[in-house]
């Protein structure tokens, strides 16, 4: 069974997620809340219920940002 | 899952409105919802000359495209800040989308022409960063704003600022802050009108729409706002979201709509007392106004020099 590429940020670095794994079983499994990401495969976007595949390559990125200004 | 409007392939929910958008569906949502907010709040008249303020960051992007996209007359304000890496990139994002789109983009850059940064200035007047970049930036805002004839400065402050600023005024009970908390701030003499649009649209909505309408922005996170305070507020309300979707707007919307009154700030008011800063004009309850001292204490400082920022 392979894995699925995981690019994260702040800081960026790339993890392995056994696959294949819904979108929302791996930000659970990253213990990441899905109010405070996306999920993005290539330059689209990737919804909660779709199954990634174990040579799938995405990034979740973190979409909270800003000072209290 | 499936398009709430068309039934086409979505590619995101938006779970307070119990929906899912395909990409075209996803664009007018978030058109639809500015507008109202615009509509509503009475933010924007048509032929007024705006001024988007422009980080480079998502909300600020995506405000001056939904604003192009609706027919408003808006150009953009960067501010460069100084803070190393991440504001050289920060201006990189905001110059290629004036650039691709042919917009009008203002830049002020705080160290060549005022000699100063914001991590040296804060340090320099002992104020945290966020301190003295929000002082730097209201200050500039309004003075770009004037001197370049526009009526109104329009700022890509969202939903999840908002309520995370609310959340923190509410939790000290900080109530002359309460009555301030509105999207829209009248003009006043010296001042400029100031808008919100975005204040009925997510955080996670601002940055879908820009991997859609295919906009890069400066992703980092600011390193000198890293672990503050108002992070905390924005993840903590963001906990209590996953579980009951909708708290946020509820919490802010509701507070607007209910209880903003019962702070309410007479502006007329806050005019009685101003006095004209002698060292730059604008507006000041002191002979000198704060961002004119900021300028005074930072410059000739010894630069404060920042690791890597990615």
């Amino acid at each position: 069974m392979g894995s699925v590429q995981v690019t994260l940020r702040n800081p960026k670095r790339v993890v392995e997620v056994p696959g294949p794994v819904r979108v929302h079983a791996l930000l659970d499994r990253l213990e990441l809340n899905r109010e405070s990401v996306l999920v993005i495969r290539g330059d689209t976007l990737v919804p909660g219920d779709v199954l990634l595949e174990d040579t799938d390559e995405i990034e979740i990125r973190p979409v909270i940002s800003g000072g209290a200004t | 899952m499936k398009c709430t409007v068309c039934r086409k392939p979505a590619v995101i929910d938006v779970r307070r409105h119990n929906a899912n958008f395909c990409p075209d569906h996803f664009v007018a949502h978030v058109q639809e919802q500015t507008k109202r907010a615009i509509e509503h709040f009475k933010m924007l008249r048509r032929g007024e000359r705006v001024l988007v303020a422009v980080s480079g960051g998502k909300d600020s992007l995506a405000l001056w495209d939904i604003l192009v996209g609706l027919g408003y007359e808006a150009d953009g304000l960067y501010l460069g800040l100084g803070i190393g890496e991440y504001s050289d990139i920060s201006g990189d994002h905001a110059r290629a989308f004036a650039s691709e789109r042919g917009l009008k983009l203002v830049e002020v850059d705080l160290r060549d022409d005022y000699g100063f940064d914001v991590p040296t200035g804060a340090k320099a007047a002992k104020r945290v960063p966020c301190s003295a970049c929000g002082l730097s930036k209201r200050h500039l805002f309004n003075r770009a704003a004037l001197d370049g004839g526009y009526d109104v400065v329009a700022t890509g402050h969202n939903l999840d600022d908002e309520a995370a600023v609310l959340f923190g005024n509410v939790l000290r009970w900080n109530v002359e802050y309460l009555g301030r908390q509105v999207p829209v701030l009248p003009s006043r003499p010296g001042f400029p009108r100031k808008v919100k649009p975005l204040v009925r649209l997510a955080e996670r909505e601002m940055a879908a729409y820009c991997v859609i309408r295919g906009i890069d922005y400066q992703v980092e996170e600011c390193p000198m706002a890293a672990g503050n305070r108002h992070l905390g507020y924005k993840e903590a309300l963001n906990s209590i979201e996953q579980t009951s979707p909708g708290t946020k707007a509820a919490f802010y919307l509701e507070f607007l709509d209910k209880a903003a009154h019962l702070f309410n700030t007479d502006f007329e008011e806050d005019q009685v007392g101003l006095l004209v800063c002698q060292s730059c004009g604008a507006p000041t309850t002191a002979e000198v106004c704060a961002f004119c001292r900021l300028v005074d204490k930072a410059t000739g400082a010894v630069p404060v020099v920042l690791g890597p920022t990615r």
